[in-house]
């Protein structure tokens, strides 16, 4: 037999529980209502866009072997690696195009990314006269493994793409002395079974003249 | 025993006489005059390396294996000794090409290719950058030394195949077999033939442009001879 006192005592305590439970809930509502006031959530500021520049891309040619520069305007970011990416990308798109004249299918989206690295001495202890300023840099440059798969095979389709890779780079980013190729992140031999990818290119062997051959 | 020494001093007599035989196939050094004129064909690829895919169908391994045979049978009956990476539909490593060619101590070392892309016949020579000889050469970079050498082949086969109105062109290029090889080295990519407006005039599995490229490149492996063994 419970006494009379004590379920006086406890239908209180119940009570007060549930005020107290009420009050809070609401508490935590108008601190919510407070911080969502005091947050500015309109759009400030615009998306940031790179401006538009000068890039100077090395194009190949098949029908007479030669590597020709030619400029263009595009967006270019200000990261180096961004920007070694950007104009690859540039190069590789006009090299998808159906009129061509080095047709290699892929377009921008095979060079997944361009990595820049301090550059090893060469084997004369020489370093190129244009990238004593910034320091002599090595790009290591990632295809995908569908534009190695799809790349036309031979000699010169295979060097032309290289060479035209290389002297982009150099055109670009003077900084670039040495340029190494992987394939989804990994060594291969060859591009389409004949230019050698294991190498590092030197980038001062890919300057064009007009109607030069590799 | 009296048996055992008359074997030994046999088998010494045998080492020594054999000393002078063993220095007359001594490798030729890029400068020096050559003993004997050998020339190596490396058909490209083969086995389960196809290489490129010609119009026709037929792929590149095929091509360059014909092509070797047509050239070795013009070589032959002009009294010039060949060698060959392969005579079958094999695979051969590009290490094991350019050991071939570098036991043979070939005079000239041709690599044969084709690819639909591009115009005419493009000759290719290694893009190191020439060196002196040395007694111990790095393997990845051997035909350095022999750099001037191939690029004066080069030269001896574009004014041969040019003689016979085929378009060429001259590069450099970065081939694992050829930067392999210690000759005289090329590497020769056959292509079609095409007109002004980059429309195909003759394919690759023209017969007659078959025969008209193996009888240029005859004609100056022959003339190389004749410059090699002039003193």
């Amino acid at each position: 037999m419970i006494p009379r006192y004590q379920k006086i005592l406890f239908g209180v305590l119940l009570l007060a529980s549930l005020v107290m439970g009420v009050a809070l809930w609401q508490l935590r509502e108008r601190a919510h209502q407070r911080m969502i006031a005091g947050q500015d959530s309109d759009p400030t500021r615009a998306p940031m866009v790179a401006r538009a520049e000068q890039a100077t891309l090395v194009v190949a040619n098949d029908n007479d072997s030669s590597l020709l520069t030619q400029v263009h305007s595009l967006p270019l970011p200000a990261d180096s690696g961004a920007r070694a990416r950007a104009v690859l990308g540039k190069l590789l798109d006009i090299y998808a195009a159906p009129d061509a004249a080095h047709p290699v299918p892929g377009g921008g989206n095979s060079v997944t990314q361009v990595f820049l690295l301090p550059a090893p001495p060469l084997a004369g202890g020489a370093s190129p006269s244009n990238a004593q300023q910034t320091g002599p840099q090595l790009a290591v440059v990632n295809l995908t493994g569908s534009f190695a798969a799809s790349h036309p095979s031979g000699i010169e389709t295979e060097t032309l793409t290289v060479l035209s890779i290389c002297g982009t780079l150099r055109a670009n980013l003077p900084s670039i002395t040495q340029v190494r190729f992987l394939v989804d992140g990994q060594q291969r031999a060859t591009l389409a079974g004949h230019a050698d990818l294991t190498r590092t290119y030197l980038t001062a062997d890919a300057v064009p003249a007009e109607g030069a051959h590799p | 025993m009296r048996w055992t020494n008359w074997a030994l001093a046999a088998l010494l007599a045998g080492g020594l006489a054999g000393r002078p035989a063993a220095a007359q196939v001594a490798p030729p050094s890029p400068a020096g005059p050559p003993s004997r004129f050998v020339v190596v064909l490396d058909p490209a690829h083969g086995g389960d390396d196809a290489g490129g895919r010609m119009a026709n169908g037929q792929s590149e391994k095929n091509f360059t294996l014909a092509l070797s045979g047509r050239l070795r049978s013009l070589l032959a009956a002009r009294g010039i000794q060949v060698v060959t990476t392969r005579d079958a539909d094999a695979t051969v490593e590009p290490d094991r090409r350019a050991e071939i060619a570098n036991h043979a101590h070939a005079q000239a070392c041709l690599s044969l290719h084709a690819a639909e892309s591009g115009a005419g016949i493009h000759l290719f020579t290694s893009s190191l950058a020439p060196a002196q000889p040395a007694r111990f050469t790095p393997w990845k970079t051997a035909q350095a030394a022999w750099v001037t050498r191939s690029l004066a082949l080069a030269g001896e086969l574009n004014s041969a195949l040019q003689h016979t109105g085929m378009s060429v062109s001259l590069g450099r290029t970065t081939l694992p077999v050829i930067d392999s090889m210690t000759c005289p080295a090329v590497a020769l990519e056959i292509a079609p033939e095409r007109s002004a407006d980059h429309k195909t005039t003759t394919g690759l599995d023209d017969k007659d442009y078959q025969a008209r490229v193996a009888t240029a490149l005859a004609a100056a492996l022959v003339e190389w001879r004749t410059e090699a063994q002039q003193p």
